[in-house]
Protein backbone atom coordinates (compact mmCIF):
# COMPACT_ATOMS: atom_id res chain seq x y z
CA UNK A 1 0.00 0.00 0.00
CA UNK A 2 0.88 3.50 -0.71
CA UNK A 3 0.12 6.32 1.81
CA UNK A 4 -1.10 9.65 0.16
CA UNK A 5 -1.12 12.62 2.18
CA UNK A 6 -3.62 15.12 1.29
CA UNK A 7 -3.91 19.08 1.46
CA UNK A 8 -6.60 19.67 3.92
CA UNK A 9 -9.16 21.11 1.15
CA UNK A 10 -8.85 17.75 -0.65
CA UNK A 11 -9.52 15.64 2.00
CA UNK A 12 -12.37 17.85 2.48
CA UNK A 13 -13.52 17.10 -0.52
CA UNK A 14 -12.77 13.78 -0.51
CA UNK A 15 -14.18 13.50 2.67
CA UNK A 16 -10.98 11.39 3.57
CA UNK A 17 -8.85 11.69 6.70
CA UNK A 18 -5.65 13.08 5.95
CA UNK A 19 -4.27 10.54 4.67
CA UNK A 20 -5.77 7.46 2.21
CA UNK A 21 -4.02 4.38 1.44
CA UNK A 22 -3.67 2.97 -2.48
CA UNK A 23 -2.48 0.40 -4.53
CA UNK A 24 -0.53 0.64 -7.82
CA UNK A 25 -0.92 -1.50 -10.58
CA UNK A 26 2.33 -2.81 -12.70
CA UNK A 27 5.22 0.10 -12.43
CA UNK A 28 4.49 3.17 -9.49
CA UNK A 29 5.74 6.06 -10.90
CA UNK A 30 4.23 9.60 -10.55
CA UNK A 31 1.84 8.89 -12.89
CA UNK A 32 0.52 5.85 -12.02
CA UNK A 33 0.64 7.01 -8.02
CA UNK A 34 -1.87 9.60 -9.12
CA UNK A 35 -4.06 7.52 -11.87
CA UNK A 36 -4.77 5.49 -9.06
CA UNK A 37 -5.74 8.41 -6.40
CA UNK A 38 -7.92 9.66 -9.23
CA UNK A 39 -9.70 6.37 -9.16
CA UNK A 40 -9.84 5.41 -6.10
CA UNK A 41 -11.08 9.23 -5.49
CA UNK A 42 -12.60 10.21 -8.96
CA UNK A 43 -13.50 13.80 -7.48
CA UNK A 44 -9.78 14.34 -7.29
CA UNK A 45 -9.91 14.01 -10.90
CA UNK A 46 -8.74 17.78 -12.46
CA UNK A 47 -7.85 19.05 -8.82
CA UNK A 48 -4.37 17.91 -8.80
CA UNK A 49 -3.45 17.60 -12.28
CA UNK A 50 -5.45 19.67 -15.00
CA UNK A 51 -7.93 17.47 -16.50
CA UNK A 52 -7.50 19.02 -19.84
CA UNK A 53 -3.36 18.99 -20.12
CA UNK A 54 -3.17 16.46 -17.65
CA UNK A 55 0.04 18.80 -16.41
CA UNK A 56 0.30 19.37 -12.39
CA UNK A 57 -1.45 22.61 -11.34
CA UNK A 58 0.74 25.40 -10.48
CA UNK A 59 -0.21 25.71 -7.22
CA UNK A 60 0.41 21.89 -6.25
CA UNK A 61 3.84 20.12 -5.25
CA UNK A 62 4.85 16.62 -4.59
CA UNK A 63 6.98 16.01 -1.78
CA UNK A 64 8.22 12.44 -0.46
CA UNK A 65 11.44 11.44 1.62
CA UNK A 66 12.69 14.76 1.95
CA UNK A 67 12.33 15.91 -1.67
CA UNK A 68 10.79 17.52 -4.09
CA UNK A 69 9.60 15.77 -6.64
CA UNK A 70 6.79 18.24 -8.51
CA UNK A 71 9.37 18.94 -11.27
CA UNK A 72 10.63 15.20 -11.92
CA UNK A 73 9.20 13.45 -15.69
CA UNK A 74 6.23 11.13 -14.99
CA UNK A 75 7.38 8.20 -15.38
CA UNK A 76 9.87 8.82 -12.55
CA UNK A 77 9.84 5.66 -10.13
CA UNK A 78 8.40 6.60 -6.92
CA UNK A 79 11.47 5.85 -3.90
CA UNK A 80 11.43 2.36 -2.51
CA UNK A 81 10.53 4.12 1.18
CA UNK A 82 7.35 5.51 -0.53
CA UNK A 83 6.46 1.94 -2.58
CA UNK A 84 7.02 0.12 0.95
CA UNK A 85 4.77 2.22 3.00
CA UNK A 86 7.29 3.98 5.19
CA UNK A 87 7.28 7.01 4.07
CA UNK A 88 4.56 9.03 2.43
CA UNK A 89 3.79 10.56 -0.38
CA UNK A 90 2.52 14.24 -0.09
CA UNK A 91 0.48 15.85 -2.12
CA UNK A 92 1.07 19.79 -1.62
CA UNK A 93 -1.20 22.71 -1.82
CA UNK A 94 1.81 25.33 -1.76
CA UNK A 95 1.98 28.57 -0.21
CA UNK A 96 0.60 31.37 -1.94
CA UNK A 97 -1.26 34.03 -2.03
CA UNK A 98 -2.14 36.11 1.71
CA UNK B 1 -40.56 26.38 5.26
CA UNK B 2 -42.27 29.70 4.00
CA UNK B 3 -40.18 32.44 3.42
CA UNK B 4 -36.89 33.55 1.80
CA UNK B 5 -33.67 31.24 1.28
CA UNK B 6 -30.82 33.40 0.21
CA UNK B 7 -27.97 32.23 -1.27
CA UNK B 8 -24.45 33.71 -1.09
CA UNK B 9 -21.31 32.87 -2.80
CA UNK B 10 -18.16 34.40 -0.92
CA UNK B 11 -14.26 34.63 -1.41
CA UNK B 12 -13.96 31.61 1.66
CA UNK B 13 -17.05 29.83 1.05
CA UNK B 14 -21.20 29.82 0.53
CA UNK B 15 -23.44 30.69 3.11
CA UNK B 16 -27.34 30.57 3.01
CA UNK B 17 -29.44 32.92 4.76
CA UNK B 18 -32.94 32.01 5.75
CA UNK B 19 -36.24 34.16 6.90
CA UNK B 20 -39.91 34.12 7.39
CA UNK B 21 -41.80 36.30 5.22
CA UNK B 22 -41.46 39.67 7.40
CA UNK B 23 -37.42 39.17 6.86
CA UNK B 24 -36.79 40.43 10.23
CA UNK B 25 -35.43 37.85 12.20
CA UNK B 26 -32.63 35.78 10.10
CA UNK B 27 -30.88 31.94 10.34
CA UNK B 28 -27.26 31.90 9.15
CA UNK B 29 -26.12 28.57 7.75
CA UNK B 30 -22.29 28.20 6.51
CA UNK B 31 -19.47 28.65 5.80
CA UNK B 32 -19.83 25.62 2.97
CA UNK B 33 -17.12 24.79 1.33
CA UNK B 34 -15.21 26.79 4.06
CA UNK B 35 -11.94 28.12 2.34
CA UNK B 36 -13.26 28.13 -1.33
CA UNK B 37 -14.07 30.75 -3.72
CA UNK B 38 -18.28 30.43 -4.25
CA UNK B 39 -18.91 32.16 -7.78
CA UNK B 40 -22.00 31.81 -7.77
CA UNK B 41 -24.99 29.83 -6.05
CA UNK B 42 -28.50 29.18 -7.48
CA UNK B 43 -31.43 27.34 -7.07
CA UNK B 44 -34.01 25.97 -9.75
CA UNK B 45 -37.25 27.59 -9.89
CA UNK B 46 -38.54 23.91 -11.44
CA UNK B 47 -37.39 22.59 -8.17
CA UNK B 48 -36.54 24.88 -6.09
CA UNK B 49 -34.30 22.13 -3.59
CA UNK B 50 -32.01 21.75 -6.25
CA UNK B 51 -28.90 24.38 -5.78
CA UNK B 52 -25.72 24.25 -7.79
CA UNK B 53 -22.41 25.85 -6.49
CA UNK B 54 -19.30 26.95 -8.34
CA UNK B 55 -16.71 26.03 -5.98
CA UNK B 56 -12.86 27.11 -6.79
CA UNK B 57 -9.69 27.25 -6.33
CA UNK B 58 -6.12 28.90 -7.54
CA UNK B 59 -4.82 25.72 -6.39
CA UNK B 60 -7.26 22.97 -6.86
CA UNK B 61 -9.63 24.13 -10.14
CA UNK B 62 -13.13 23.79 -10.17
CA UNK B 63 -15.64 21.81 -8.94
CA UNK B 64 -19.30 22.14 -9.46
CA UNK B 65 -21.69 20.69 -5.99
CA UNK B 66 -25.26 20.25 -6.22
CA UNK B 67 -27.56 19.77 -3.25
CA UNK B 68 -31.31 18.57 -3.83
CA UNK B 69 -32.54 19.23 -0.40
CA UNK B 70 -32.16 22.89 0.03
CA UNK B 71 -28.55 23.04 1.05
CA UNK B 72 -28.67 20.41 4.13
CA UNK B 73 -25.94 17.77 1.71
CA UNK B 74 -24.17 18.34 -1.28
CA UNK B 75 -22.86 16.21 -3.97
CA UNK B 76 -19.97 17.04 -6.58
CA UNK B 77 -21.27 16.76 -9.71
CA UNK B 78 -19.63 17.18 -13.42
CA UNK B 79 -16.95 19.42 -13.85
CA UNK B 80 -15.30 18.71 -17.06
CA UNK B 81 -15.94 22.12 -19.11
CA UNK B 82 -14.32 20.84 -22.68
CA UNK B 83 -14.38 23.72 -25.13
CA UNK B 84 -16.09 22.43 -28.52
CA UNK B 85 -13.98 21.26 -31.05
CA UNK B 86 -10.50 23.28 -31.74
CA UNK B 87 -11.02 26.38 -29.08
CA UNK B 88 -9.20 28.45 -31.32
CA UNK B 89 -7.72 31.46 -29.60
CA UNK B 90 -8.86 35.32 -28.40
CA UNK B 91 -7.48 38.51 -28.11
CA UNK B 92 -5.72 38.66 -25.64
CA UNK B 93 -3.86 41.44 -23.37
CA UNK B 94 -1.52 42.26 -25.42
CA UNK B 95 -2.88 42.41 -28.72
CA UNK B 96 -1.67 38.81 -29.81
CA UNK B 97 -4.51 35.99 -29.92
CA UNK B 98 -4.31 33.66 -27.13
CA UNK B 99 -5.58 30.19 -27.21
CA UNK B 100 -9.27 29.64 -24.94
CA UNK B 101 -8.69 28.18 -21.91
CA UNK B 102 -10.84 26.98 -19.34
CA UNK B 103 -10.18 28.72 -15.87
CA UNK B 104 -14.03 29.08 -14.01
CA UNK B 105 -17.48 28.55 -14.18
CA UNK B 106 -18.76 32.34 -13.08
CA UNK B 107 -22.49 31.92 -12.96
CA UNK B 108 -24.78 28.89 -13.04
CA UNK B 109 -28.54 29.13 -14.53
CA UNK B 110 -30.96 26.51 -13.83
CA UNK B 111 -33.16 26.08 -16.77
CA UNK B 112 -36.98 27.74 -15.85
CA UNK B 113 -38.81 24.69 -17.14
CA UNK B 114 -36.70 21.76 -17.05
CA UNK B 115 -35.38 20.23 -13.96
CA UNK B 116 -32.83 18.57 -15.16
CA UNK B 117 -31.53 21.16 -17.32
CA UNK B 118 -28.80 24.23 -15.81
CA UNK B 119 -26.55 26.12 -17.79
CA UNK B 120 -23.27 27.28 -16.95
CA UNK B 121 -21.20 30.71 -17.95
CA UNK B 122 -17.71 30.23 -18.04
CA UNK B 123 -13.83 31.40 -17.80
CA UNK B 124 -12.65 31.84 -20.99
CA UNK B 125 -15.96 33.08 -22.23
CA UNK B 126 -18.29 30.64 -23.32
CA UNK B 127 -22.00 28.75 -22.65
CA UNK B 128 -21.95 25.30 -21.27
CA UNK B 129 -25.61 23.34 -21.14
CA UNK B 130 -26.31 19.59 -18.52
CA UNK B 131 -28.81 18.14 -19.08
CA UNK B 132 -28.34 15.46 -16.31
CA UNK B 133 -28.44 17.62 -13.54
CA UNK B 134 -25.10 19.09 -14.07
CA UNK B 135 -23.16 15.19 -14.11
CA UNK B 136 -22.29 15.94 -17.51
CA UNK B 137 -21.87 19.66 -19.74
CA UNK B 138 -21.35 20.29 -23.64
CA UNK B 139 -20.69 23.66 -25.09
CA UNK B 140 -22.96 25.74 -26.81
CA UNK B 141 -20.13 26.07 -29.22
CA UNK B 142 -21.89 28.59 -31.86
CA UNK B 143 -21.38 31.85 -29.18
CA UNK B 144 -18.05 32.03 -30.06
CA UNK B 145 -18.45 31.68 -33.67
CA UNK B 146 -19.83 35.63 -33.31
CA UNK B 147 -16.22 37.41 -34.17
CA UNK B 148 -14.76 35.41 -30.69
CA UNK B 149 -11.15 35.83 -31.83
CA UNK B 150 -12.06 39.99 -31.16
CA UNK B 151 -13.19 39.65 -27.72
CA UNK B 152 -10.41 40.05 -25.00
CA UNK B 153 -11.00 39.44 -21.33
CA UNK B 154 -11.31 42.84 -18.68
CA UNK B 155 -9.69 43.19 -15.95
CA UNK B 156 -11.38 39.99 -14.23
CA UNK B 157 -11.12 37.99 -16.69
CA UNK B 158 -13.00 37.02 -19.86
CA UNK B 159 -15.58 35.85 -18.46
CA UNK B 160 -19.45 34.95 -19.35
CA UNK B 161 -20.92 36.16 -16.31
CA UNK B 162 -24.65 37.15 -17.23
CA UNK B 163 -27.63 34.31 -18.35
CA UNK B 164 -30.84 35.57 -18.71
CA UNK B 165 -33.40 33.36 -19.56
CA UNK B 166 -37.25 34.58 -21.96
CA UNK B 167 -39.67 33.01 -19.47
CA UNK B 168 -42.25 32.64 -22.52
CA UNK B 169 -39.59 31.33 -24.97
CA UNK B 170 -37.21 28.42 -23.78
CA UNK B 171 -35.23 28.85 -26.67
CA UNK B 172 -34.58 32.45 -26.38
CA UNK B 173 -31.48 33.46 -24.13
CA UNK B 174 -29.83 36.98 -23.43
CA UNK B 175 -25.73 36.16 -22.03
CA UNK B 176 -23.21 38.78 -21.57
CA UNK B 177 -19.53 38.68 -21.16
CA UNK B 178 -16.75 41.44 -20.34
CA UNK B 179 -15.06 42.52 -22.74
CA UNK B 180 -16.85 41.53 -25.49
CA UNK B 181 -21.13 42.52 -25.24
CA UNK B 182 -24.07 41.19 -25.33
CA UNK B 183 -25.76 38.22 -27.24
CA UNK B 184 -28.72 36.51 -27.92
CA UNK B 185 -29.77 33.46 -28.99
CA UNK B 186 -33.25 32.48 -30.86
CA UNK B 187 -32.83 28.45 -30.73
CA UNK B 188 -31.76 27.47 -27.59
CA UNK B 189 -28.18 28.49 -27.91
CA UNK B 190 -27.36 26.95 -31.32
CA UNK B 191 -26.88 30.51 -32.91
CA UNK B 192 -26.14 33.91 -31.87
CA UNK B 193 -26.55 37.28 -32.61
CA UNK B 194 -24.35 40.20 -30.94
CA UNK B 195 -27.06 42.81 -29.42
CA UNK B 196 -25.07 46.02 -28.72
CA UNK B 197 -26.73 48.72 -30.71
CA UNK B 198 -26.61 51.73 -29.02
CA UNK B 199 -23.52 50.74 -26.55
CA UNK B 200 -21.05 52.98 -26.75
CA UNK B 201 -17.78 52.78 -25.02
CA UNK B 202 -15.56 55.87 -26.28
CA UNK B 203 -13.00 55.57 -23.31
CA UNK B 204 -12.53 51.42 -23.70
CA UNK B 205 -12.69 50.79 -27.19
CA UNK B 206 -10.88 52.53 -30.02
CA UNK B 207 -14.56 52.48 -32.29
CA UNK B 208 -16.88 53.12 -29.69
CA UNK B 209 -19.29 51.70 -31.05
CA UNK B 210 -18.43 48.58 -32.53
CA UNK B 211 -20.06 45.07 -32.91
CA UNK B 212 -18.20 43.49 -30.25
CA UNK B 213 -16.00 43.99 -27.30
CA UNK B 214 -18.44 46.55 -24.99
CA UNK B 215 -17.57 45.83 -21.52
CA UNK B 216 -21.46 44.97 -20.27
CA UNK B 217 -22.03 44.23 -16.70
CA UNK B 218 -25.38 42.95 -15.98
CA UNK B 219 -28.27 42.69 -18.02
CA UNK B 220 -31.93 42.22 -15.76
CA UNK B 221 -35.32 41.17 -17.41
CA UNK B 222 -39.05 41.50 -15.85
CA UNK B 223 -40.38 37.90 -16.57
CA UNK B 224 -43.83 39.86 -17.35
CA UNK B 225 -42.04 41.65 -20.08
CA UNK B 226 -39.44 39.94 -21.80
CA UNK B 227 -38.58 41.99 -24.66
CA UNK B 228 -37.83 44.67 -22.03
CA UNK B 229 -34.02 44.87 -21.02
CA UNK B 230 -31.85 47.02 -18.53
CA UNK B 231 -28.30 46.87 -18.66
CA UNK B 232 -25.49 48.27 -16.52
CA UNK B 233 -22.66 48.53 -18.43
CA UNK B 234 -19.19 49.52 -17.67
CA UNK B 235 -19.95 52.87 -18.05
CA UNK B 236 -23.66 53.81 -18.89
CA UNK B 237 -27.00 52.24 -17.40
CA UNK B 238 -28.67 51.06 -20.66
CA UNK B 239 -32.40 50.13 -21.65
CA UNK B 240 -33.82 47.93 -24.62
CA UNK B 241 -37.54 47.91 -25.52
CA UNK B 242 -37.05 45.34 -28.40
CA UNK B 243 -35.15 42.65 -27.06
CA UNK B 244 -31.37 44.04 -27.31
CA UNK B 245 -31.87 45.13 -30.76
CA UNK B 246 -31.21 49.29 -30.03
CA UNK B 247 -30.07 50.44 -26.64
CA UNK B 248 -30.76 53.83 -25.27
CA UNK B 249 -29.36 55.54 -22.23
CA UNK B 250 -31.33 55.85 -19.39
CA UNK B 251 -28.52 56.98 -16.58
CA UNK B 252 -30.32 60.28 -15.98
CA UNK B 253 -29.48 61.99 -12.92
CA UNK B 254 -27.24 58.79 -11.40
CA UNK B 255 -23.92 60.42 -9.29
CA UNK B 256 -22.03 58.07 -11.41
CA UNK B 257 -23.39 55.58 -13.65
CA UNK B 258 -20.76 53.28 -13.44
CA UNK B 259 -21.48 50.30 -11.24
CA UNK B 260 -22.21 45.94 -11.57
CA UNK B 261 -25.52 44.75 -10.69
CA UNK B 262 -28.63 45.54 -11.55
CA UNK B 263 -32.08 44.49 -11.09
CA UNK B 264 -35.94 44.95 -11.35
CA UNK B 265 -38.80 44.99 -8.71
CA UNK B 266 -40.57 41.80 -9.04
CA UNK B 267 -44.00 43.77 -9.34
CA UNK B 268 -43.25 46.91 -10.88
CA UNK B 269 -41.55 46.42 -14.33
CA UNK B 270 -40.65 50.05 -14.45
CA UNK B 271 -38.70 50.39 -11.26
CA UNK B 272 -35.19 49.26 -11.63
CA UNK B 273 -32.32 49.49 -9.19
CA UNK B 274 -28.41 50.37 -9.25
CA UNK B 275 -25.54 50.86 -7.03
CA UNK B 276 -23.51 53.29 -8.16
CA UNK B 277 -19.96 53.13 -7.73
CA UNK B 278 -17.67 56.00 -8.59
CA UNK B 279 -15.58 55.18 -11.44
CA UNK B 280 -13.60 52.38 -13.22
CA UNK B 281 -10.76 53.21 -11.52
CA UNK B 282 -11.99 53.72 -7.91
CA UNK B 283 -14.58 50.95 -7.21
CA UNK B 284 -16.31 52.18 -4.28
CA UNK B 285 -19.96 54.41 -3.82
CA UNK B 286 -19.00 58.01 -4.72
CA UNK B 287 -18.08 60.15 -1.29
CA UNK B 288 -18.18 57.09 0.66
CA UNK B 289 -21.72 56.53 0.92
CA UNK B 290 -23.33 53.82 0.11
CA UNK B 291 -26.59 54.21 -1.96
CA UNK B 292 -29.02 52.06 -4.31
CA UNK B 293 -30.97 53.98 -6.58
CA UNK B 294 -34.14 53.65 -8.00
CA UNK B 295 -35.98 54.62 -10.80
CA UNK B 296 -40.07 53.99 -11.10
CA UNK B 297 -39.92 55.22 -14.30
CA UNK B 298 -37.73 52.50 -16.28
CA UNK B 299 -35.08 54.75 -15.85
CA UNK B 300 -33.66 58.79 -16.35
CA UNK B 301 -34.92 59.78 -12.95
CA UNK B 302 -33.39 58.19 -9.76
CA UNK B 303 -34.00 58.28 -6.64
CA UNK B 304 -31.02 57.67 -3.58
CA UNK B 305 -32.23 55.20 -1.51
CA UNK B 306 -29.89 55.72 1.77
CA UNK B 307 -32.36 54.69 4.98
CA UNK B 308 -30.12 52.37 7.07
CA UNK B 309 -27.46 52.01 4.62
CA UNK B 310 -23.88 53.49 5.57
CA UNK B 311 -23.58 57.41 4.84
CA UNK B 312 -20.01 57.77 5.79
CA UNK B 313 -16.28 56.28 5.30
CA UNK B 314 -18.06 53.56 3.10
CA UNK B 315 -15.71 52.16 0.30
CA UNK B 316 -17.03 48.92 -0.20
CA UNK B 317 -17.67 47.45 -3.66
CA UNK B 318 -20.98 45.67 -5.29
CA UNK B 319 -20.26 42.93 -8.20
CA UNK B 320 -22.52 42.35 -10.31
CA UNK B 321 -23.86 39.45 -9.23
CA UNK B 322 -24.56 40.28 -5.54
CA UNK B 323 -28.46 41.76 -5.80
CA UNK B 324 -31.11 40.01 -6.27
CA UNK B 325 -34.72 40.62 -5.15
CA UNK B 326 -37.56 37.92 -4.01
CA UNK B 327 -41.37 37.67 -4.65
CA UNK B 328 -42.78 38.81 -1.46
CA UNK B 329 -45.05 41.48 -1.01
CA UNK B 330 -43.76 44.21 -0.65
CA UNK B 331 -40.40 43.23 -2.66
CA UNK B 332 -37.43 42.03 -1.17
CA UNK B 333 -34.14 43.71 -2.22
CA UNK B 334 -30.96 42.34 -1.67
CA UNK B 335 -27.09 42.61 -1.99
CA UNK B 336 -23.66 42.00 -0.55
CA UNK B 337 -20.55 43.79 -0.41
CA UNK B 338 -16.81 43.36 -0.68
CA UNK B 339 -16.50 44.36 2.88
CA UNK B 340 -18.81 41.08 3.55
CA UNK B 341 -22.25 42.78 4.77
CA UNK B 342 -25.61 41.35 3.16
CA UNK B 343 -28.07 44.00 3.23
CA UNK B 344 -32.22 43.41 2.68
CA UNK B 345 -34.96 45.86 2.36
CA UNK B 346 -38.36 44.20 2.86
CA UNK B 347 -39.92 47.40 1.81
CA UNK B 348 -39.08 47.65 -2.18
CA UNK B 349 -35.56 49.30 -1.04
CA UNK B 350 -36.87 52.28 1.71
CA UNK B 351 -35.18 51.24 3.92
CA UNK B 352 -32.01 48.54 4.75
CA UNK B 353 -30.97 46.40 7.65
CA UNK B 354 -27.73 44.54 7.52
CA UNK B 355 -28.76 40.39 7.46
CA UNK B 356 -24.94 40.17 8.26
CA UNK B 357 -22.07 41.95 8.35
CA UNK B 358 -18.54 40.02 8.63
CA UNK B 359 -18.64 37.45 6.08
CA UNK B 360 -15.43 37.11 3.76
CA UNK B 361 -16.17 39.68 0.68
CA UNK B 362 -19.27 38.69 -1.08
CA UNK B 363 -19.72 37.57 -4.68
CA UNK B 364 -22.88 36.50 -5.14
CA UNK B 365 -26.26 37.09 -3.72
CA UNK B 366 -29.60 34.88 -4.97
CA UNK B 367 -32.88 34.89 -3.53
CA UNK B 368 -35.44 31.81 -3.84
CA UNK B 369 -38.81 32.93 -2.46
CA UNK B 370 -40.33 29.82 -0.86
CA UNK B 371 -43.89 28.98 -0.72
Amino acid sequence: MIRVVLPYHLQNLARTGREVEISVEGEPTLRSVLEALELKYPVLRGTIRDQVTGQRRDFIRFFACGQDWSLEPWETPIPAAVLEGREPFRVVGAMSGG
Amino acid sequence: MSGVRVLVGTRKGAFILTSDKKRKKWKVSGPHFAGWEIYHIQGSAVNPNRLYASQSTGWFGQIIQRSDDGGETWEPVGKDFNYEGDPGTHMFFDGTQHPWEFKRVWLLAPSLTEADTVYAGVEDAALFKSTDGGQTWHELAGLREVKGHLWQPGAGGMCLHTIVQDPSNPKRMFIAISAAGAFRTEDGGETWSPINQGLKSPYELPDAEAEVGHCVHNIAMHPSRPNVLFMQKHWDVMRSDDSGNMWYEVSGNLPSDFGFPIAIHAHEPETIYVVPIKSDSEHFPPDGKLRVYRSRTGGNDWEALTKGLPQEDCYVNILRSAMAVDTLDSCGIYFGTTGGQVYVSSDSGDSWMPIVSNLPAVLSVEVQTLK
